[in-house]
């Protein structure tokens, strides 16, 4: 077929640096407060390693995974997450989820870094690891295969990124398709990281590591929302009514994966009452110490409002929106925050029925570890406002070919096809009326 | 309690406190394991203790062999230990083990309601299982069985100071050591003892109610091998469910049974060895 090619985006790509420089002063307050951020972050955890972790972190031999495992936690699922949504769209081909795709790759890359950073200065020894996890490698360890998985999947990542941004989607569709199966294996694996800990029951069994496809997908889902309706904040331009049409599609979504998230959870709660093991646990998340954390932010924040507002939203209402997962990325770090610290309260004697621990152990984090695990995440918010500006809004198509009898609908941005006779103008308003 | 009939499927968790001497011999003539029977999390019968050693035991098999030998093995005589702490000290002098770290502690359990005993210590160590959570978890080998001897070791140089191992461990055993700039555990005395010739590990060596007993649990004349193969009295090990087929035995053994052990007066002891 012959067609014209169009260009539709008069400043696709890259922009480099000149972009920030002409950013708002606003923008570039905001950015400044995340430079800073992670510098102090940065500063902090570089005082960590020069005094020792264990003067300065709340970690103990018995609770040794703290905030910031559960700060990894919740990159590394955000990543997969944003990966596996995205991929309905360009891997699989969902029409709708196209516009997003480059956001939500860039940012799966961006929070894979953010989780990266903060697990260098809770690893002991982050260096031997690039050296041991090749030279010495335990198949049977999850732990192992997340590592090597999570690398793998970094790189696909990045090479699809490049393929995006080179418009090759042959090859970005066949390394994000990569990408996400071996997304899917690693993050599976970390929840095998836990699942598979038969002295600790909170953890053990296959519900964590289907548990965590699960989740990540909400959290995905939640992030796209959360860093378009932001994006579109920053610059409206991005929304045209493709975009609109995307965003509600993953509203959609999100409503659904909180649902499914609900489900787990309710059941999480109703198998554990009976199980010797798990009660303990579970009755300090629901009456005890974690209360709060439960209740007010994984439950309420994390689930219950954000469904709530989501439906509300309609997927047009875009300030709902950003709220909605506004709020929701918070409740889910507690999410992350309520697995890995209250399954290691139990001390492994308690049921022994010794004195020495008859109480669950507690765990505060320490200065040092939240500004540790600050470092991502202040490195994640300074990469995705530079981004944001650098690459322009994460536009989807430098150009398309418009074949014969089409136009580009300056509404939505779709190709439309005119009928015999039919204006422009007419063809659209008969398109749009499904919408 | 009693067993009416001997069947394995159908056993509760009822705990073998009630079962006699008469009635485990029965299981070991039928050459049956009561692997799983245990009561409050504890409590396992004398045939399951020797089943859990075993690399692949379960079933109606008996293996013949232990998989080490020296297969090391410490079998401790709660009603013995007096909370001294002296092994702790003395474990934290032999290998350097700085405050606040340990390889060993003792843990107290209060009983209500018994006249004859309020308290009793429990000395835990690791327990060089044989089917090791910590091994399989860790990412880079730095942790391993050691082939021969069978004891859990480490690597120091590998370790990257994840944790998971000290997660994974069901029985507390690890920490992460500064000095070694990675995780460290008790080894049975092997480097700083067991390897230069000594037959005593620093704790046993110091404990003066000879409630850590250690030996070989391959040698039908060293006392660990007595100790646990005898009729008279049960011996368990902690958390069982976790099946790791560890290489700590408990029982409470007073000073008076032992002897009778020992000197073979009243019980003979079971040797897996010879089907009955
Ligand atoms: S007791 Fe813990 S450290 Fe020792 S071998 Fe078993 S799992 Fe490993
Ligand atoms: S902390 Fe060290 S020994 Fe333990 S699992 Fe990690 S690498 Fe292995
Ligand atoms: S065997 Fe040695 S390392 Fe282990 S607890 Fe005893 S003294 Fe410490």
């Amino acid at each position: 077929m012959t067609g014209r090619m169009v260009n539709i985006s008069k400043k696709w790509g890259f922009h480099g640096v000149e972009a920030l420089k002409d950013a708002s002063p606003g923008y570039k307050m905001v950015m400044g407060f995340f430079v800073l951020l992670t510098l102090a972050g940065l500063a902090v955890g570089l005082h960590a390693l020069f005094v020792g972790y264990h003067h300065v972190y709340g970690v103990t031999r018995q609770i040794s995974w703290g905030i910031m495992i559960s700060a990894y936690i919740f990159c590394v699922v955000t990543s997969t997450g944003l990966c596996i949504v995205s991929s309905i769209g360009h891997v699989f081909g969902g029409e709708a989820f196209m516009p997003i795709a480059k956001r939500a790759v860039f940012m799966s890359i961006i929070f894979m870094f953010g989780g990266f950073c903060i697990i260098f200065f809770d690893i002991e020894n982050p260096f031997r690891m690039a050296i041991w996890n090749v030279f010495s490698p335990n198949f049977a360890s999850n732990m192992w295969w997340m590592g090597t998985l999570y690398g793998a999947y970094l790189v696909f990542m990045v090479i699809e990124y490049y393929f995006l941004l080179d418009q090759n989607h042959t090859l970005s569709r066949l390394m994000g398709f990569f990408g996400l199966v071996v997304g899917i294996a690693a993050h599976s694996n970390l929840g095998a990281v836990f699942g598979m800990l038969h002295g600790r029951p909170f953890w053990y069994g296959p519900y964590l590591p289907i548990y965590f496809i699960f989740s990540a997908a909400m959290s995905g889902g939640c992030a796209i929302l959360f860093f378009t309706t932001l994006g579109w904040k920053i610059n409206p331009e991005i929304m045209n009514q493709r975009m609109e049409r995307a965003v509600k599609a993953v509203t959609q979504i999100t409503i659904f994966l909180i649902s499914v998230i609900i489900f787990f959870t309710i059941w999480k709660i109703l198998t554990g009452m009976v199980s010797e093991g798990k009660q303990l646990v579970l009755m300090s998340l629901l009456t005890g110490s974690y209360a709060v954390n439960f209740w007010v932010f994984e439950i309420f924040l994390g689930m219950f409002l954000p469904l709530y507002l989501l439906i509300r939203s309609k997927g047009n209402n875009f300030n709902l929106i950003l709220w909605a997962t506004g709020l929701m990325m918070i409740g889910i770090f507690f999410m992350r925050y309520d697995i890995v610290v209250p399954g290691q309260m139990e001390s492994v004697y308690h049921s022994l029925g010794v004195v020495e621990e008859a109480n669950l152990l507690t765990y505060t984090p320490t200065f040092h570890e939240i500004m540790g695990s600050l470092f991502g995440i202040g490195f994640i918010g300074l990469a995705y406002f530079a981004g944001e500006k650098m690459l322009n809004g994460h536009q989807l198509e430098e150009h398309e070919i418009v074949p014969e009898g089409g136009y580009i609908c300056p509404g939505c941005g779709a190709i439309h096809f005119m009928e015999e006779g039919e204006t422009e103008e007419d063809a659209m308003k008969r398109h749009h009326r499904i919408w | 309690m009693k067993f009416p009939k001997i069947n394995l499927d159908k056993l509760k968790n009822e705990g073998t406190g009630s079962v006699t001497a008469q009635e485990r011999r029965k299981f070991l003539k039928l050459g049956l394991t009561v692997a799983g029977v245990y009561a409050g999390g504890k409590i396992l019968s004398l045939t399951s203790a020797i089943s859990t050693v075993h690399a692949s035991g379960g079933g109606a098999d008996f293996i013949k062999k232990y998989p080490y030998n020296p297969h090391y093995s410490m079998i401790i005589r709660q009603s013995l230990c007096i909370d001294c702490e002296k092994c702790v000290d003395a474990c934290n002098s032999t290998n350097q083990v700085p405050e606040p770290n340990y390889r060993t502690r003792i843990l107290t359990k209060k009983y209500t309601g018994k006249l004859d005993k309020q308290v009793e210590f429990i000395p835990v160590l690791c327990n060089q299982c044989n089917n090791a959570p910590c091994v399989r978890a860790c990412p880079t080998r730095a942790t391993y069985k050691d082939p021969v001897t069978g004891i859990v070791r480490m690597e120091s140089k590998k370790c990257i100071g994840c944790k998971t191992c000290m997660l994974a461990c069901p029985y507390d055993a690890r920490y992460f050591s500064v000095e070694r700039r990675a995780v460290d555990k008790c080894d049975f005395c092997w480097e700083k003892r067991l390897s230069k010739g000594e037959k005593q590990t620093g704790c046993s060596a110091a404990c003066p109610t000879g409630s850590r007993t250690f030996g070989n649990l391959t040698d039908p004349e060293n006392i660990v091998y007595k100790l646990i193969h005898q009729l008279e009295e049960q011996v368990w090990v902690i958390r069982p469910a976790d099946d790791t087929k560890p290489n700590v035995f408990y029982m409470k053994g007073n000073m008076r049974s032992v002897e009778n052990i020992l000197n073979e007066q009243k019980f003979k002891y079971f040797d897996p060895n010879i089907k009955s």
